[in-house]
């Protein structure tokens, strides 16, 4: 590496580095704390006074996956003994395993409702980004700022409406009615995040394909998108992590049929009080698909929280 | 938000293409490529928001469908302004506002300031902070309620660790006084990472050769960080604070979880608020009221923010 | 939407239908709330499924978010529940609303009576307006609240002797809700076995109904009224009577003294965790819990005790709890339903209720000599059930919910001004919720 004024010294980045890696650390214990709690036991998990050191049980995540009823002897004695591990782990607490619980299909709504609205996002998002960065759209800077205004309004305060127009609809609770709405919050960030990003492509492209006799549509899929395609990617992974997290209008909004996992995951109960393991192990598995995204797309995160205000 | 030169660039299309082009016009490709995002935006959020409105003059309730309903005027405005209840609530908001801010600023910016000193690692270390914002902030809530329990939550334990103190002598969410301190503290360990990501993104910005000529004239570091640094960062600095600001004006999810907007109405921040009025008294129409005057606060905010934020571009 | 009237006389005409066709399997869904008994429920129903040949599906919305969730769906008058477990206090606007299909010429058509049924959980639960046979749901889990203990700490001798020494009685079961504070301010800050522990975990939450179901249990003891009992929703002088000042001070002091630090947004499952935890020596809870905590390895099998809410200067209540079942009247399947409840009725099907850890209101159950040693707890559950009380039923019980939490959270809480003051305010807000619903 060739000397240069701006290089930091030796110590500066070993004093720079020592604090951050010790924020990190520190910012890292709720979390810790949090995946910990997933292999608790019931009673490790709300020991007075707290307990760093247990003996790691799969039982949060049993239980996360699965009803149980608790059990008369008579029941257990029908039911036989135990013939899977999971049904060993219910039993040992006196229960048997009723059926699987809701999470599965919480999750799965999440999955289908992050990714369906994500997509169509994308689609949306990536037309409309287009026409504003290549074609004189009429009151362009007006529609540019009124589909950012979009974003500041408190999802409570129009949330009455949706619900009031979802209802006559008959939109309430269901994944169609929860995308539609998850890809109107997101259109803001993802017009704004992918024009930056078309605006970059030169133009010299499109006209060489214009002049070999593309038509438009043509040069836009087959010269334009696979140019944006990691700005797309990146813009992706944003709208998916609002979509993914939301809260308040999935409590509001959804319940039997639609609900996603967030509103779901603070209240797993279990067979007495609140099962603190299953709810860790819950967030803890609703984490993973965000943070491996995150990891692969690290290199993108600091333009889509800047709104491709930053553009390297 | 962004600099109008992206939008020049657009604008200069060469009109020779235009001409080129088989079928469709350019101006009726425009119009199919704009059209679905207006429509889905005009459907679900601004008729919703004019509905609103138009609910806000009346004194509809949404469980009393039996009931006519009566244009009242302004009198839900006129309520909502003179109810002390709600400017204790704007004050809870303030309080959080302001704070978050603060001290996510700093930390984020000091931190953004030591990761950009290039050490090694530090790609891995600005990801494994980064992890926090990923988590859903209803759960983060949930979670934090568990953390700041005196008995057996983490934190109370882990104060005591560097204080001294005994662990049950202090209660984070059950005290009037700590409970404001509570909201702010898991959200600034939510969301540090966000400012910090964006201060990352503007110290990048700053061309080396700026440091280098000033190295020449022999500035001093203490003077490069404030005549260089800061200016140069600060525009990013106050599109931090805009984004975080407008999240938590409309700050829900993670406190309603937390604190539920306890003890007494001490973290009652506006959106709860709106919230209980909303769906649990059902007061439709003085809801909408409350929310539009929500609205046109935020906007209005944030309309002077942006025009600030513009000017300091221009500099 | 159907008018009430039709529902009223489908009721049975539907079921009429139902005898003499062969029903066709429907899929029916229950809802209810998330906890533990609604597990039970799940095994018990597996019996009707294979009876009838129908299918049981489960809605279980989370206590905190229950009212809301559930109300929201009646209003809009939808379509999701078949069957609805609700609160006792919306049996009100379920009826009011015409969102319980009316019961009665069901249950005259299939032999069904309330008189089967313990008093208090037929007025609690199934009937509205009080007092008058007109049935909307069926008694279907006994609920009240009630105090476990820590009886195995009660019982050592050397906190036994220093209690005595200190307030010249013996450490058991308090007489009275006195004697509850004295207690709870003996075990405070105690410590146990190297653990500091506190006195009692009682109801203080906020968001949605907790407070009020814990302080309520005070109020009533102390002269607390809902309203003058020979005229209707006059509140002034009932509610902020001198016993109820007398009997919110005393839940504040037995907040101040006697409770876990940060206890200040507790609800059921927080004061389990803090009773299973070994942090207090007694909580309030409903009494649902009581199956769980006799199952649980750090406080179950005989190291819990268990009494009724004590008394105090001017009676002995408790707060009702529990659930009755409903038909709702925007379902597609009533009769199906309706077989459902008819079903759930029989005595065997309660017996095992009772069984599984349901409580069940049937007199026949409750009242088999065997019940009452039948586990540890049934005593206390049927002395509690003789002394219950409940919150308002009204069609607007939410906005009178609502305004009570608020003041009596921030007044025990956060300490806002006196309690006279909480409660004339809880007055002046009851009487606009009265005024705006036209009953006065």
């Amino acid at each position: 590496m060739s000397f240069s004024v701006t290089e930091p010294s030796v110590r500066t980045k070993w004093f720079a580095g020592l604090l951050v890696i010790g924020y990190a650390l520190i910012t890292l214990i709720p979390l810790v704390w949090i995946i910990a709690t997933g292999f608790k036991s019931p009673s490790d998990s709300i020991s007075y006074p707290p307990v760093v050191l247990f003996e790691p049980t799969l039982e949060g995540y049993v239980n996360l996956f699965t009803d149980r009823t608790r059990a008369t002897d008579q029941m257990l004695e029908e039911a036989g003994p135990a013939t899977t591990w999971y049904e060993q782990i219910a039993r040992d607490r006196g229960t048997v395993i009723s059926g699987p619980s809701r999470y599965g299909e919480r999750f799965l709504n999440s999955v289908i409702i992050g990714f369906g609205s994500t997509a169509l996002c994308m689609i949306l998002g990536t037309m409309a980004a287009y026409a504003f960065s290549r074609f004189k759209v009429p009151l362009k800077d007006d529609l540019l700022f009124f589909i950012l205004s979009t974003r500041m309004m408190p999802p409570i305060a129009v949330a009455i409406p949706i619900f009031l127009m979802f209802r006559n609809l008959g939109l309430n609770d269901t994944h169609l009615g929860m995308i539609l709405l998850y890809t109107a919050v997101n259109l803001s960030l993802s017009v704004w995040l992918l024009k930056g990003f078309i605006d970059e492509i030169p133009i010299e492209y499109e006209e060489a394909a214009l002049i070999d006799g593309y038509t438009r549509f043509q040069a836009f899929y087959k010269v334009v998108l696979p140019q944006a395609a990691t700005g797309i990617a990146s813009t992706a992974i944003f709208c998916l992590i609002f979509a993914w997290n939301e809260y308040a209008f999935a409590v509001l909004l959804t319940s039997g049929n639609a609900q996603t996992a967030p509103p779901f995951i603070p209240t797993i109960i279990g067979v007495a009080g609140k099962d603190w393991p299953a709810v860790a192990a819950g967030a803890t598995i609703f984490l993973v698909p965000v943070m491996v995204f995150t990891i692969l797309l690290r290199k993108h995160l600091l333009r889509g929280i800047t709104f491709g205000a930053v553009r390297k | 938000m962004t600099s109008s030169a992206l939008t020049d660039a657009a604008n200069k299309t060469p009109e020779g293409i235009a001409r080129r082009i088989r079928g469709l016009s350019d101006r009726t490709i425009a119009w199919i490529f704009v059209a679905p995002t207006i429509f889905l935006l005009l459907a679900v959020n601004i008729f919703p928001l004019i509905w609103t409105i138009r609910l806000s003059f009346t004194d509809f309730r949404v469980n009393r469908p039996n009931n006519e309903v009566e244009w009242v005027g302004l009198r839900n405005y006129q309520r909502i302004l003179s109810d002390p209840d709600v400017w204790s609530t704007m004050q809870a908001t303030a309080h959080f506002l302001i704070w978050t801010i603060v001290l996510q600023v700093l930390i984020g910016f000091t931190l953004a300031y030591l990761i950009n000193k290039k050490f090694k690692g530090n790609d891995l270390w600005t990801t494994i902070i980064v992890f926090p914002m990923m988590l859903s902030p209803a759960v983060v809530g949930n979670f934090w309620t568990f953390l700041y329990q005196p008995q057996i939550g983490l934190f109370n334990y882990v104060v005591a660790f560097f204080t001294g103190a005994d662990p049950a002598s202090f209660s984070m969410i059950g005290d009037v006084n700590l409970a404001p301190w509570a909201i702010v503290i898991a959200d600034t360990w939510m969301w540090t990472p966000f400012v910090m990501l964006i201060c990352l993104a503007g110290l990048r910005s700053i061309p080396d050769s700026i440091y280098e000529a000033a190295e020449c004239d022999r500035a001093s570091k203490w003077r490069q960080f404030w005549t260089i640094t800061i200016p140069m960062a600060l525009p990013f600095l106050m599109l931090a604070v805009l984004f975080r600001g407008i999240e938590n004006f409309k700050m829900f999810d993670l406190v309603v979880q937390l604190t539920g907007g306890g003890p007494g109405n001490t973290t009652t921040l506006t959106s709860i608020d709106l919230k209980r009025e909303a769906f649990e008294r059902w007061r439709t129409g003085y809801s909408s009221a409350y929310a539009v005057i929500l609205f046109v606060t935020v906007f209005g905010l944030a309309s002077i923010y942006v025009k600030a934020l513009n000017k300091v571009k221009e500099r | 939407m159907k008018s009430k009237l039709f529902n009223a006389a489908s009721a049975g005409a539907l079921l009429a239908a139902t005898a003499v066709s062969t029903a066709q399997a429907e899929d029916l869904t229950l809802c209810w709330a998330a906890w533990d008994p609604a597990n039970a429920l799940i095994e018990l129903s597996k019996d009707f499924e294979a009876a009838s040949g129908h299918n049981m599906s489960f809605e279980f919305v989370p206590w905190p978010n229950f009212a809301d969730r559930m109300l929201n769906e009646l209003n809009s008058g939808g379509q999701l529940c078949d069957l609805m477990i609700g609160d006792s206090q919306w049996i009100g606007g379920g009826a009011e609303n015409g969102h319980y299909v009316k019961l009665n010429d069901f249950f005259d058509a299939n032999n069904i009576t309330m008189d089967d049924f313990i008093p208090a959980t037929v007025t609690g639960y199934a009937e509205w307006p009080k007092g008058t046979p007109n049935y909307y749901a069926l008694p279907a889990f006994g609920d009240v609240v009630g105090w476990t203990y820590r009886k195995d700490w009660f019982e050592r001798p050397e906190l036994q002797a220093e209690f005595s020494e200190k307030y010249g009685r013996d450490l058991g079961v308090p007489a009275s809700l006195e004697e509850l504070k004295d207690i709870a301010e003996f075990f405070q800050g105690r410590d146990i076995d190297g653990t500091t522990v506190y006195g009692a975990a009682i109801y203080t939450e906020r968001g949605s109904e907790g407070i009020t179901m814990g302080v309520t249990n005070a109020l009533y003891n102390y002269g607390f009224q809902y309203e003058n009992p020979d005229k209707p929703y006059d509140l002034e002088g009932f509610v902020n009577s001198e016993g109820a000042v007398a009997g919110l001070e005393y839940y504040k002091a037995l907040y101040d003294i006697g409770t876990p630090p940060g206890s200040s947004n507790w609800y059921m499952g927080e004061n389990i965790d803090a009773y299973r935890s070994g942090q207090v020596a007694m909580q309030m809870n409903f009494a649902f819990i009581w199956p769980g905590v006799e199952a649980d390895e750090n406080v179950g099998s005989g190291k819990s005790g268990y009494f009724p809410n004590p008394a105090g200067p001017t009676g002995q209540f408790a707060q009702l709890g529990g659930q009755g079942i409903s038909v709702v009247a925007y379902s597609q399947k009533q009769d199906a339903a309706l077989e459902y409840i008819q079903w759930f009725a029989q005595p065997e099907v309660q017996a095992k209720w009772w069984e599984l850890g349901g409580y069940s209101a049937l007199k026949a159950v409750v009242e088999d000599p065997d019940f009452a040693t039948s586990q540890p707890y049934a005593q206390t559950f049927l002395d509690s059930m003789a002394i219950v009380k409940d919150f308002w039923a009204e069609p607007a019980y939410a906005d009178l919910l609502l305004a009570m939490q608020e003041r009596v959270h921030n007044y025990v809480i956060a300490g806002d001004g006196t309690a006279k003051e909480a409660l004339d305010a809880l007055v002046r807000d009851w009487t606009e919720v009265f005024e705006d619903e036209g009953k006065l």
